[in-house]
């Protein structure tokens, strides 16, 4: 049969080919592969799709190692895992940040057993967006969504409950917890993957250099450093053209129409991009959309939001603090603005958790 | 509660799938080893709801869509929309058609994968198939090697359309109040255009595979049809102004069980229409239609539990606005015995003829004249306030309700995804299969986790951000406990 896409003919082709053969080859039993399991957890399913949009790719990662663990597309051998000794998973990719008391349980036990640790993601490496969360707690976040809003109907104030007596018998619920966290705030982390998600090229790139170093015995990277991303910004990929001292207002998305070419940040739009690590190949910027930072903080930065408002505030065409002040005063929101995905893994990790049983929650999360 | 203890055996489920993280099936097994209930857990929140006051409301299409990453288009269109309406702006006409081009292809990416790599192993290589078999690897097997080609080429061609006007497939970013941040040049829309025509072909291609391996079989048929995998419930689903299924805009339409019009109403208005009930074993709530109540997980007139996505919507609208898909919308409920279908696996099928009218969708706006125009964007002037925003997702109605303040930071944020409205229908589905399938004496077999799943996977949960993929199938656990919660049995799908 003829390809329905003309253009992607020869590839189909090829593509089918490989796969054939690579299910044969993966039937086939392997003792010598080295394992690998893939885990989420706080998270909305975009690292995982990532993962599964390497297509053909997979199969290679099928053939080079021996999946223990992927929830997403294979049986959940959550027991088969816990059984397993300590170090005897060769690598895995964690995504998603730690939210509950079930996530923390599987970052800890997949550290355990694993030699190699990659916090494969935002949520991850910085906490992501699950992340705002800390702005406030379990009790605000509990209060909105099951007493607050508008179409919930519950006047016995019903909450869900660790463990509940339901007539038949007994039903839990893992705990949810005041903070978030990202995976090395609970276990020690190998590497970090960034991104919100990680590109289709980046985890190609990333996945060819664990089978290499499985097959051919490639060296892995220093610990604890960042792979899959470039050692720039994400500017040095966007091809907008950048002036020096040119910010003279602040100005949010919806309120003009940007130069395709110019700067956005130049404009007076913030973008996360001069604080922020390359290697997504800007796609926002190109869509005439600010970075909103998902990449996490540029190389050698300790603090993203930090270093995005010296960004801009030494970008600001003014050398009078009054009128600066009034330029930055234009900024609605700084978590947002600098702490989109970044707020547990930040200098700030969240807002004051006040202790006390009784606390109100709107005072915790002030 | 009654003193006598009926001694009672435990079967948990653990589908490792997500709505916003795992599912978790329990079903309670009486002392004669009849089903006495089954419940459906939903073990994680994070909390959007909350956490999202205080942002600007601009940066909600791109929080928000992070609520599911499988289908972020689903909810930063949504976003965007209730941004429209929060600024009271109306973007101009090619920026709607823009954001809905993007949103068809989106729709035809989403549901080939669910019919190819989830859905469709169930029938296409068979319920009674060896398990291992049951997968996009065993379709593949089934229809040939260049379907399988032509189904990645499908998925790769639409999530490229949707990554030239949103920047990036997975959390696209180009929704703004008042339009669409990026438009179409003429190279981009001749390349739109050659995809739209080749996603009609394979739309054609996937209703001959439902012809050949489905409808042929008179077994598959007749399980389709079967009282297990059906529910009585109302239907809701978005309308255009001539009551045809549209995944972009329109007004809510509501029908009974037997198929007649209860509600139509424009998405502002919902809270009149729905409420969320609160179980305290669950962290997903459950919808009910306010003017019928909540009545507990039971389908029928007198509960307000109704249904969402591909089958609802097709029960909801009195027909589709291409063709092609029309043409199979009529086959489709003459096949199946009228209007409305309650067989919950009719589902699959009616998730094609959207996948057909999707693609012809994108055809008719990629060649629409004003596809190419560069006035894609209104700055809103008016000072921000309330608004709602509806679409549907591949997994159902959405709704995003913002409150801003006078400076456009959202003050208070409502949500009611996809596969929370279904939650009480999912649950009976479950409890039905189980109570089906386990009888007195019955051994409890890897039948039992097919058909479980089966009733589970036809509403495609968007817990299953996880089952789109490439086996696509949901991995179960069922493990057997006795009284004293000693493991009897545990049984495994591999």
């Amino acid at each position: 049969m003829p390809s329905l896409w003309p253009w992607a003919r020869q590839k189909a082709a090829k593509k089918t080919e490989t796969k054939a053969e690579s299910t044969k080859t993966s039937g086939r039993p392997n003792m010598a592969k080295p394992k690998m399991a893939l885990y989420w957890a706080a998270s909305c399913g975009g690292c995982e799709i990532a993962v599964v949009r390497l297509y053909e790719k997979i199969l290679d990662v099928a053939n080079t190692f021996e999946i223990v663990l992927w929830p997403c597309i294979m049986d959940f051998k959550y027991k088969d895992v816990e059984a397993l000794p300590e170090k005897s998973i060769l690598i895995t990719l964690f995504n998603g940040a730690i939210r509950n008391s079930e996530q923390e349980y599987m970052a800890r036990m997949l550290r355990e057993k694993s030699q190699i640790l990659v916090a494969y993601g935002a949520c991850a490496h910085l906490g992501g967006i699950p992340g705002l969360g800390n702005v406030t707690n379990r009790q605000g976040i509990f209060e909105r969504a099951y007493r607050e809003t508008p179409s919930t109907v519950n006047e016995e104030g019903t909450y869900p409950q660790l463990s509940f007596k339901v007539p038949e018998g007994e039903l839990t619920l893992p705990q949810f917890y005041d903070t978030v966290r990202a995976l090395n705030q609970v276990v020690p982390v190998d590497y970090y993957m960034p991104g919100c998600p990680p590109t289709k090229k980046q985890t190609e790139a990333v996945v060819q250099l664990l089978v290499q170093v499985v097959k051919e015995g490639a060296e892995l990277p220093p610990a604890g450093s960042v792979i899959g991303a470039s050692g720039k910004t994400v500017c040095d990929d966007c091809p907008r053209t950048r002036e020096e001292k040119s910010i003279k207002a602040i100005y949010r998305t919806y309120q003009i129409i940007p130069d395709p070419d110019r700067c956005l940040l130049d404009q007076g739009i913030l973008c996360a991009g001069p604080a922020t690590r390359g290697g997504c190949e800007a796609p926002c910027p190109q869509v005439n959309m600010p970075c909103i930072g998902c990449y996490g903080p540029a190389p050698g930065a300790v603090d993203q939001g930090a270093k995005l408002l010296s960004a801009v505030t030494s970008n600001i065409d003014s050398r009078d603090p009054e009128e600066i002040e009034r330029i930055l005063s234009a900024i609605p929101d700084s978590i947002a603005a600098f702490y989109m995905f970044g707020l547990p893994a930040s200098l700030l990790h969240r807002r004051k958790l006040e202790r006390q049983p009784e606390a109100v929650p709107a005072e915790a999360a002030r | 509660m009654t003193e006598a203890k009926v001694e009672t055996r435990r079967i948990s489920i653990d589908p490792i799938t997500r709505l916003e993280g795992h599912g978790r099936i329990e079903i309670f097994l009486n002392a004669e080893g009849d089903v006495e209930n089954a419940y459906f857990q939903v073990p994680e929140l994070r909390g959007f709801e909350k956490f999202c006051e205080g942002r600007p409301v601009e940066t909600l299409p791109v929080i928000t869509a992070r609520i599911c990453g499988v289908c972020p288009e689903a909810h930063h269109m949504c976003s965007t929309k209730a941004l429209d309406a929060v600024f009271k702006v109306d973007p101009p006409s090619a920026a709607k058609k823009l954001r809905e081009l993007l949103y068809s292809a989106f729709f035809v990416a989403d549901h080939a994968t669910h019919f190819y790599a989830l859905g469709g192993p169930d029938f296409v290589v068979g319920p009674d198939a060896p398990a291992a078999e049951r997968n996009i690897v065993g379709v593949i097997g089934k229809v040939g090697m260049e379907i399988g080609g032509q189904v990645l080429s499908a998925l790769a061609a639409t999530h490229e359309v949707v990554a030239m006007l949103g920047g990036k497939y997975i959390h696209p970013t180009c929704g703004v109040p008042g339009g669409i941040s990026k438009g179409l040049t003429e190279e981009e829309r001749a390349k739109v255009e050659e995809i739209a025509k080749a996603a009609i072909e394979f739309g054609k291609l996937t209703i001959k595979i439902v012809d050949d391996v489905v409808l042929a079989n008179k077994a598959y048929v007749d399980m389709i049809l079967s009282d297990t995998f059906a529910h009585q419930t109302y239907y809701m689903g978005l309308v255009d102004e001539n009551n045809h299924v549209n995944f972009y805009d329109g007004k809510l339409r509501v029908v009974d069980q037997q198929g007649k019009e209860v509600a139509k109403f424009p998405g502002s208005d919902y809270l009149d229409y729905i409420g969320e009930h609160v179980e305290p074993w669950s962290y997903l709530k459950f919808p009910f239609l306010k003017k019928v109540g909540w009545n507990g997980l039971t389908d029928g007139p007198s509960s307000g539990i109704y249904r969402v996505a591909p089958l609802a919507r097709l029960n909801a609208a009195d027909g589709m606005a291409t063709p092609l898909a029309q043409a199979e919308y009529e086959r489709f409920y003459s096949t199946l015995g009228g209007k409305p279908v309650h067989a919950t696996l009719a589902t699959h099928w009616a998730r094609v003829v959207e996948l057909v009218y999707a693609a012809e969708r994108l055809l008719e706006l990629s060649q629409d004249p004003e596809i190419t125009s560069t006035n894609i964007r209104t700055i809103p002037t008016e000072t921000p306030g309330e608004g709602v925003g509806v679409v549907e997702a591949p997994r159902g109605v959405l709704i995003h309700h913002y409150w801003a303040d006078e400076n456009a930071l959202a003050k208070k944020v409502n949500l009611i995804v996809g596969t929370g409205h279904n939650n009480g229908a999912i649950a009976m589905s479950i409890n039905k299969a189980a109570k089906g399938l386990i009888k007195k004496g019955t051994v409890v077999t890897d039948g039992l986790l097919n058909t479980i799943e089966m009733a589970f996977r036809a509403y495609d949960p968007c817990l299953a951000c996880a089952t789109h993929s490439l086996p696509g199938q949901m991995p179960l656990i069922v493990s057997i406990y006795d009284s004293q919660g000693n493991l009897v049995q545990r049984l495994r799908r591999d």
